[in-house]
């Protein structure tokens, strides 16, 4: 057995089902190796990047390890955007590379890249094989590495002659031990103990709860535990869909573009129990007048996030679930009137708002989308202003629903992620809300999705701009616009087309929901509606970068009606 | 470096880094220094008593915080099996130092007559060109004292290693 046989035999144990890439010379053996097995599924994309998102939707929407795959050099290098945002959202992906030959790496061979080296700071951990014999045990390990504790990237880079080689045996570990990495954390029952007295003892508990709770499959315990001490909800933008919105205790999103219900609820709280999360600057802007008046009880399973950006009064590290299910075992059924009156009449006062003036508004589009689905579709988004608009009003409904980049904010993660949901799920629909410049930078999967037979259904909120940098220059610039303007090209109807889609354009608020409803029942083609919306819509409420709460701008409402 | 308040004053810490013996481990350890902002103040990488382990013996400049995120980070490396925090500790501590001087007929029985006094050694003397290394071994305190004694006299070339430390008694680290 060779190494690149190894590998695909390692990765079919592991049981990878498909997996993400593009060939080039020094993968040539791993993708000879893949054409004889039949029980892995490759799908050819156009470019890795996409690969490597694709491989992140697939994982996010699953639960389980991603995989994407690249040949050395350029090939290797346009996954790193991609390992970089799994980094950054805690996404389990499997990255493999080819390499040059052992003899010759550091030699700036053809393809050369020391994707090793580039990709140390972004990584979870990486290998370079270096005996084909290792090959199964680094398959082991890569995987058990990036799904369990705090999931990850890890890249696995095989060199050439290595997966040309000839291994004394084929073992597949059992058991991985690595003494260096151990993921187990035991809930210590001491400091539950000590959160379920600081529960006891608040008045106006809020949670805020994140990606964690996803990434742990924890949700249930999560809304149990909330509806026992009668706590409100605030989510991260990673951590949407882990309590439904229509349950009385959501409050939406909290931070920068959260609801100002969420926002001021964090502000009066007197405990602000964070689940999942990591006190990232775009929740809590100025840290120091952060929940200013609350304790802090942070379940966290990456002990190098607690206490890094905020002190917590109790800190629980350890699995989301296993705290959740241990916590919602010790505390006190509570009721807090009071406090969710407050929070009501905050809704109520300041719910989620724009202008109807006539124009046709992105937020518009948003509730027709809502209203039509129900919020049951995955939905992927990119990044900018569609995709906080999106993770306002989408009325999710249940965790891994959503997929959207949250730490590294990269622009064309979205298409392929909903690609790779789809892939996950054929038989559900999958929505992409996307904008004009995030979806030209991965719009080429157009035709993977064709190809492959993939329909997703794209919600194209084209304002001929980078809609977020433009809000960005429109209040903190006056107006000096720079680099935002992408005009009205292409022509996004026939871009669809060209690649065998349907295409649809939409200018005015009443062609909205017949091309909604039309795209929902296409359903052997991925739909495209061209939204030309009002390109001077901002995204609100807005907490400034680096200001606080009390400094949050609202909708400006000209004839001010309520959504 | 993290957006908390400073707890306690800037110290420097030494710890002991027990990794696994292979390529790019200290690429790893100091990126990870590196591109979290983490100062390094000295870094001795070494061989141990254990042939697939390596001790890296860190000194690192901050609060008990930043100490604290250190170790955390550190500890996310696969390849980092543990640390020892040794601020509490009782330490054997040495680094060494090289160093040339000028030493004319004139000043060479000072130079000499001082590094008596600091258990120095003059490992090298080149009469013809009026040079001397002398090696000095210690912890950091002496090698400083040293080299402030020695500045007056004319320094031509100096290296120092980074900081290796035991702890005293049966305590392993």
């Amino acid at each position: 057995m060779k190494g690149a046989e190894a590998l695909v035999e390692a990765l079919k144990l592991e049981g990878v089902e498909v997996i993400f890439g593009i060939s080039g010379g020094a993968a040539l053996p791993i993708y000879d190796a893949l054409a004889r097995e039949t029980s892995i599924r490759h799908l050819l994309v156009r470019h890795e990047q996409a690969a490597a998102h694709m491989a992140e939707g697939y994982s996010r929407a699953s639960g389980r390890v991603g995989v994407c795959l690249a040949t050395s050099g350029p090939g290797a290098t346009n996954l790193v955007t991609g390992i970089a945002d799994a980094a950054m959202d805690s996404i389990p992906l499997v990255a493999i590379t080819g390499q040059v030959p052992t003899a010759v790496i550091g030699s700036d061979a053809f393809q050369e890249a020391d994707i090793v080296g580039i990709t140390m700071p972004i990584v979870k951990h990486s290998f370079q094989v270096r005996n084909p014999d290792d090959i199964p045990r680094i398959v082991k390990e890569a995987f058990h590495i990036a799904r369990t504790g705090r999931g990850g990237p890890v890249l696995v880079d095989v060199p050439r002659d290595m997966a040309q080689a000839q291994l004394k045996g084929f073992k597949f570990p059992e058991k991985v031990e690595i003494r260096g990495y151990n993921p187990a954390c035991v809930c210590d029952d001491g400091e539950i103990a000590r959160a379920a007295a600081l529960i006891a003892q608040a008045r106006q508990p809020v949670i805020y709860a994140g990606g964690g709770i996803i990434a742990s499959d924890s949700s249930e315990q999560l809304v149990r535990l909330a509806e026992k001490i009668d706590a409100p909800v605030a989510m991260t933008l990673m951590g949407r869909g882990v309590i439904p919105d229509r349950h009385p205790l959501s409050m939406n999103m909290l931070g920068m573009h959260g609801t100002a219900y969420a926002n001021w609820a964090v502000r009066d709280c007197d405990l602000l129990i964070a689940v999942g999360v990591r006190f990232d600057d775009r929740v809590t802007g100025n840290l120091a007048r952060f929940a200013r008046n609350a304790k802090v009880i942070h379940v966290e399973i990456d002990p190098a996030e607690i206490r890094k950006n905020r002190y917590a009064e109790v800190a629980i590290h350890a699995d989301a679930k296993e705290a959740l299910t241990k916590l919602g075992a010790a505390v006190q059924k509570a009721e807090h009137t009071d406090w969710r009156r407050q929070i009501a009449q905050w809704k109520e006062e300041q719910p989620l708002a724009y202008d109807r003036d006539g124009a046709l508004k992105p937020q518009y589009i948003m509730e027709q989308l809502a209203d039509m689905t129900e919020g049951a579709p995955i939905l992927a988004t990119d990044v900018g202003q569609h995709q906080m608009w999106a993770a306002q009003f989408y009325p999710f409904q249940r965790p891994r629903q959503w997929l959207t980049s949250g730490g590294l904010g990269t622009m064309g993660y979205g298409f392929p992620a909903a690609l790779g949901a789809k892939v996950a799920f054929p038989e559900q629909d999958v929505w992409l809300v996307t904008g004009d410049g995030s979806f030209q930078m991965n719009l080429q999967e157009l035709a993977t999705s064709v190809i492959y037979g993939l329909p997703v259904k794209i919600a194209l909120f084209n304002n001929s701009s980078l809609g977020m940098v433009k809000q960005w220059q429109d209040l903190f610039y006056e107006k000096r616009y720079s680099g935002i303007d992408l005009k009205d090209v292409p022509n996004f109807k026939l871009l669809a087309e060209a690649y065998g889609c349907v295409g649809i354009t939409v200018t005015t608020p009443e062609q909205v929901r017949p091309a909604l409803e039309r795209a929902r029942d296409v359903k052997d083609r991925t739909v495209l509606i061209d939204f030309q919306h009002d390109p001077d819509e901002h995204v609100y409420p807005m907490i400034a970068s680096g200001l606080s709460v009390d400094e949050m701008q609202l909708q400006p409402l000209g004839g001010r009606k309520k959504a | 470096m993290v957006a908390v308040p400073a707890n306690g004053s800037m110290k420097k810490h030494t710890i002991s880094v027990l990794v696994e013996n292979r390529p790019g481990v200290l690429a790893r350890v100091s990126g990870l220094f590196a591109r979290r902002g983490f100062n390094i103040d000295s870094l001795a990488v070494s061989a141990t008593e254990r042939s697939d382990v390596s001790r890296m013996t860190v000194v690192t400049l901050g609060d008990e915080r930043d100490l604290d995120q250190v170790i955390r980070q550190l500890n996310k490396l696969i390849d980092v099996i543990t640390i020892f925090d040794h601020t509490r500790d009782d330490l054997v501590e040495r680094e060494i130092a090289l160093i040339k001087v000028r030493a004319t007929v004139e000043n060479r029985s000072e130079i000499m007559q001082l590094t008596q006094i600091f258990r120095a050694d003059i490992v090298s003397i080149s009469p013809r060109d009026e040079t001397m290394i002398i090696d000095v071994t210690g912890d950091a305190d002496k090698i400083d004292a040293f080299l402030e004694t020695m500045a007056k006299f004319q320094v031509l070339e100096m290296v120092r290693t980074g900081k290796i430390a035991l702890v005293r008694g049966s305590k392993m680290t």
